[in-house]
């Protein structure tokens, strides 16, 4: 699809919302106008100021995202390769599991206080969990002909498991990852509208308590963007990693 | 010296639906001559692939004696090559790197001269960095070849390799593994519903009965390679085959 297809479902979001604030059918103070947001985002970008909250909330997303990943996919892999470690796991995964990271939020205030530990903590909660259960899932289903070559071959574990079972689960090992990188989102935002001096989330919960809508406004559309592009940096990875792959892409 | 593949009254069931077994192989015994091809045909479901998976290693709870180079089968091995019905190929590893698979026990230097002398020997030289997704059937299956005589085996067994072939390119198959027969000296068992196929390829034919399969057969073919389909032997051969075992009155 061209790029101005791609476009004209979101330019024309854009043009009514204009239009209904201009003419008043909405309370500015509700809603202000794309172009009230426009200048914001602008002022915001030019002051410095939202790169620094952006840098602020990427780097805890960062972190707590890479921790996540690799104990999950360390773990996924232990329970795949040894079934004594799934028995052992599995009751504490599936209790642990449904809790919302975000109800982990006053522990991890109590335990680590409001600096950045704790909200490092929460996205580890909130990414690990998606990305565990895909990796598990998708190692798991491992397609029974390649295991037998493997046997009728003589492969052992080591090559078993880095040339047949990861490469044949990547493809949803990277869901799992994408998934887990849009969770830790979700998560540096709750823990900074709850207790922060920097971040996206912050300039958020600060644009309400000033009352300032469009500061709200400008800052969920960041983390849109924000959001979209690091899918995108994932994307670009996971397709150098499955080159031998070739996707659906419509009937 | 002891014949490199001998089965002694193998029998076989499944433990199928609402367990109940099903008996696929009964009292299957089997000698297979040194450097020889041996055919197996029998009809659709007779358990000719469950039999070749017992030589391979595949299948473990069967009774009777399974032995390959005079031992007992415990389990699969690289003395034993493996062509399936599906090529199998991995989907993710080169051409190259599907056979360099077979050959963990070679050091790099070795592994790398060793797949580019099998690739060489099946033709597929310059399709050594491409995908399985991007061969044709018959290259995927001459892949599947070098890979399972990669790492020299004592006997190859292959299981229908030819089935999902258009014919003119399993004509030229066939031929082909003669040919890496004669280079290799492997013995060979090849499981096919084909007659004519088994006629053409086998030094002997093994004639599976109707599900549960056992030995209803087993013929020498002494014509002299290349044999030709059109020899009078050929054609008398393959009606006799025929009319004894497939034809239902
Ligand atoms: N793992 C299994 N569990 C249960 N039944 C099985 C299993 N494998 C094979 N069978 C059954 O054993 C019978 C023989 O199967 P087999 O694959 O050996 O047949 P075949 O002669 O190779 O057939 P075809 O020519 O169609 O490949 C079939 O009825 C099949 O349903
Ligand atoms: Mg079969």
């Amino acid at each position: 699809m061209s790029y101005a297809a791609r476009l004209a479902l979101p330019v024309a979001l854009l043009a009514i919302w204009q239009i209904v604030t201009s003419i008043g059918w909405v309370e500015p103070f509700l809603m202000p106008s794309p172009l009230r947001v426009a200048e914001t985002l602008y002022q915001l970008i030019a002051s410095g100021q939202l790169l620094r909250h952006v840098g602020a909330s990427f780097l805890r997303v960062s972190q707590g995202f890479s921790i996540a990943a690799t104990t999950a996919f360390a773990i996924g892999l232990a329970m795949a390769v040894f079934p004594p470690v799934t028995r052992l796991a599995d009751l504490l995964i599936q209790v642990l599991k449904p809790i919302p990271p975000i109800a982990w939020i006053p522990l991890a205030i109590l335990w680590f206080g409001i600096g950045e530990q704790a909200k490092v903590f929460i996205i580890v909660l909130g990414a690990f969990f998606p990305i565990l259960v895909s990796t598990v899932e998708a190692l798991r289903q491992v397609d029974r002909r390649f295991v037998e070559l493997a046997r009728v071959l003589e492969v052992g574990r080591g090559d078993f498991v880095r040339k047949i079972l990861i490469p044949s689960a990547l493809p949803q090992i990277m869901t799992g990852l994408r998934l887990g990188f849009a969770y830790s989102w979700m998560c540096v935002v709750a823990a900074e509208l709850i207790a922060a001096s920097k971040g996206l989330g912050y300039l958020i919960m600060d644009g309400r308590e000033l009352s300032q809508v469009d500061l709200v406004l400008a800052g969920m559309l960041t983390l849109g963007v924000v959001g979209k592009l690091s899918d995108d940096g994932l994307r670009v990875v996971e397709r150098r990693l499955i080159r031998w792959r070739t996707t659906f892409a419509g009937y | 010296m002891s014949a490199p593949v001998d089965l002694r009254h193998v029998s076989k069931s499944f433990l199928g639906p609402g367990g109940i077994d099903t008996t696929v192989l009964t009292d299957v015994s089997l000698a297979v001559p040194s450097g020889g091809v041996t055919c197996i045909i029998g009809a659709s479901g007779c358990g000719k692939s469950t039999l070749l998976r017992i030589i391979g290693g595949l299948e473990r709870d069967y009774s009777g004696e399974a032995s390959v180079g005079g031992r007992p089968i415990v389990g699969a091995g690289l003395d034993r090559g493996l062509v399936f019905q599906d090529h199998r190929l991995v989907p993710w590893m080169t051409v190259a790197d599907n056979v360099a698979f077979a050959l963990h026990r070679l050091s790099p230097t070795e592994r790398r001269a060793r797949v580019e002398a099998q690739l060489d020997l099946v033709g597929l030289t310059t399709s050594a960095d491409a995908y399985p997704d991007q061969l044709s059937g018959g290259m995927a299956q001459r892949v599947a070849l070098a890979r399972a005589l990669s790492h020299d085996p004592q006997v190859l067994l292959l299981d229908e390799p030819f089935g999902a072939l258009d014919a003119l390119t399993r004509l030229r198959m066939q031929d082909e593994v003669l040919r890496l027969r004669a280079a290799r000296n492997v013995t060979m068992i090849v499981v096919t519903h084909d007659i004519e196929e088994a006629i053409y390829l086998g030094d002997q034919v093994v004639v599976l009965s109707d599900r549960p399969g056992r030995v209803v057969a087993r013929m020498e073919v002494e014509l002299p390679r290349p044999r030709d389909r059109a020899d009078p032997v050929f054609v008398a051969l393959r009606r006799e085959i025929h009319h004894r075992f497939f034809t239902h009155h």
